[in-house]
């Protein structure tokens, strides 16, 4: 074995260690890299009781009820569980029925999430007005339905 | 291997003298026409408004900082493995650019999370990952100049490249594997891409743009590479007598 | 004129689409100057250098190294 092909395989051994051992790692902190947790991930594991997380999902439709003052209540659901969510604060500029929201808080006793911070999260279509109104008259829309 | 063409600093020298004039050209015209059909043709986005026009220098640098940092990678493993005399230059010489698009990628991307998330930064995985790709093409350069003797710094260098490649393929893939609050990809992606033609034109303009602007960038870095290896080794000589 | 000033607000939306334009300009410009800059200056010293070794002989470009050789041992 020459010494170029000694030096490619000890790389290529250690690359491979390398990309194992970080695999293991991040499978490992699974649970802290993920941004935040959807309402079926809370149904699953409970909330953390006092401790502050994230909780995303969209913006249920017809739920959304402005109280005044920039106070607001709606419900975040994955499609399969909600969670109803009480904010009062300003919300960002793509917040609406339908879609994504990360919100930033702690659970109520009462099983309402109190949310401190709410981030819109959008979604990666781009397209241009017209073309999204000719979707939704044509009923090719999608709006809501889980990548 | 068809590289090795080019192992030649004196053939590399000719063909950069050859390329640099038709990929700066190949720059001006894809990024103005990128420009010009970005900021003024394309429509506004159906939920971003305007912000939109932001993506067409956010996704293309973020694109360039990963495949800046391919070149880097690869450049390091052949000068490690096969002792290739281009392969620290290239890698040294990519690493500025790099960097370069890397902040592109971060400053405009806040510029664009605060206006439609409601926040300037926020640490998921695919936000931290690119700025810890940031810290990697800084702790690069940081190591090669750190030793006295040129030849340590430059193997040290080459390691921290190629054992941080890691994490392009985690940049890459952190928004599928893992909840974030940065979208998915729009345009890599098996369903095709999910952005309309009068949007992904410019993207893909200035996507274009931005590559002959590294390959032109990279081939005066090299050659200011060459010189400075060549003013090394005749001092070295004039030392030694 | 009027246009021109629909298209400055950027739907409002201005003063994060121009900065965001305005980074990558003067980033990408910067590095080009740069690395342009270093290029002009290597390319230089190796001139001056190559000049030196023909015609001066090797003694005059010895002590230059010895020289800078001594001041990089003492910083």
């Amino acid at each position: 074995m020459t010494r170029k092909r000694r030096r490619l395989l000890v790389l290529a051994i250690a690359m491979g260690l390398l990309g194992g051992a970080t695999a293991l790692v991040l499978a490992a902190f699974q649970d802290s890299l993920v941004f935040f947790y959807s309402p079926s991930d809370l149904q699953a594991k409970g909330a953390p009781g006092e401790r502050s997380f994230r909780l995303g999902g969209l913006v249920e439709e017809k739920s959304v009820v402005r109280a005044g003052e920039g106070r607001v209540t709606f419900r975040i659901t994955d499609g399969v569980h909600a969670v109803p969510v009480a904010y009062s604060g300003i919300l960002p500029d793509l917040f609406r029925e339908g879609q994504g929201v990360v919100t930033e808080g702690r659970m109520r006793p009462d099983g309402v999430f109190l949310a401190r911070e709410v981030l819109a999260k959008h979604d990666e279509t781009y397209m241009p007005r017209e073309v999204a109104d000719a979707l939704r008259k044509t009923g090719h829309w999608k709006e809501g339905e889980k990548r | 291997m068809a590289l090795h063409r080019f192992a030649n600093p004196a053939r590399f020298l000719r063909f950069s003298a050859v390329a640099l004039p038709w990929f700066s050209v190949a720059a001006v015209a894809c990024i103005a026409a990128g420009l010009v059909l970005g900021l003024v043709v394309s429509p506004a986005d159906y939920q971003q408004g305007e912000t939109v026009r932001i993506m067409y220098v956010h996704v293309p640098a973020a694109w360039m900082a990963l495949m800046v940092y391919t070149v880097m990678a690869g450049g390091s493993v052949s000068a490690l493995v096969w002792k290739h005399p281009l392969g620290d230059l290239v890698a040294r010489a990519a690493a500025p650019i790099g960097a370069g698009f890397t902040l592109i990628c971060l400053v405009t991307g806040a510029l664009w999370g605060k206006p439609m998330w409601g926040a300037w930064w926020v640490w998921d995985a695919r936000l931290t990952s690119v700025l810890v790709l940031f810290f990697l093409y800084l702790g690069y350069m940081a190591l090669q100049n750190a030793f006295d003797d040129p030849t340590r710094g430059e193997k040290a260098a080459a390691l921290l490249a190629i054992v941080g490649f890691v994490n392009v393929p985690i940049i890459k893939w952190s928004v599928d594997w893992w909840n974030t609050l940065h979208q998915p990809a729009s345009v890599a992606r098996l369903a095709g891409p999910s952005i309309h033609a009068s949007m992904l034109v410019p993207l893909l303009l200035m996507g274009a743009g931005f590559t002959f602007y590294f390959a032109a960038v990279l081939l005066l870095r090299v050659r200011a590479e060459i010189a400075a290896r060549r003013i090394r080794a005749l001092r070295l000589v004039a030392m030694e007598g | 004129m009027e246009a021109l000033s629909a298209f400055l607000a950027m739907g409002g939306h201005g003063a994060f689409v121009w900065p965001a334009y305005g980074a990558a300009a003067l980033i990408l410009v910067g590095v080009l100057v740069a690395s342009l800059a270093r290029l002009r200056r290597e390319e230089r010293t190796l001139a001056a250098l190559a000049a030196g070794a023909t015609r001066r002989g090797r003694a005059k470009l010895r002590a230059a190294a010895e020289a800078e050789a001594g001041a990089g041992a003492r910083s």
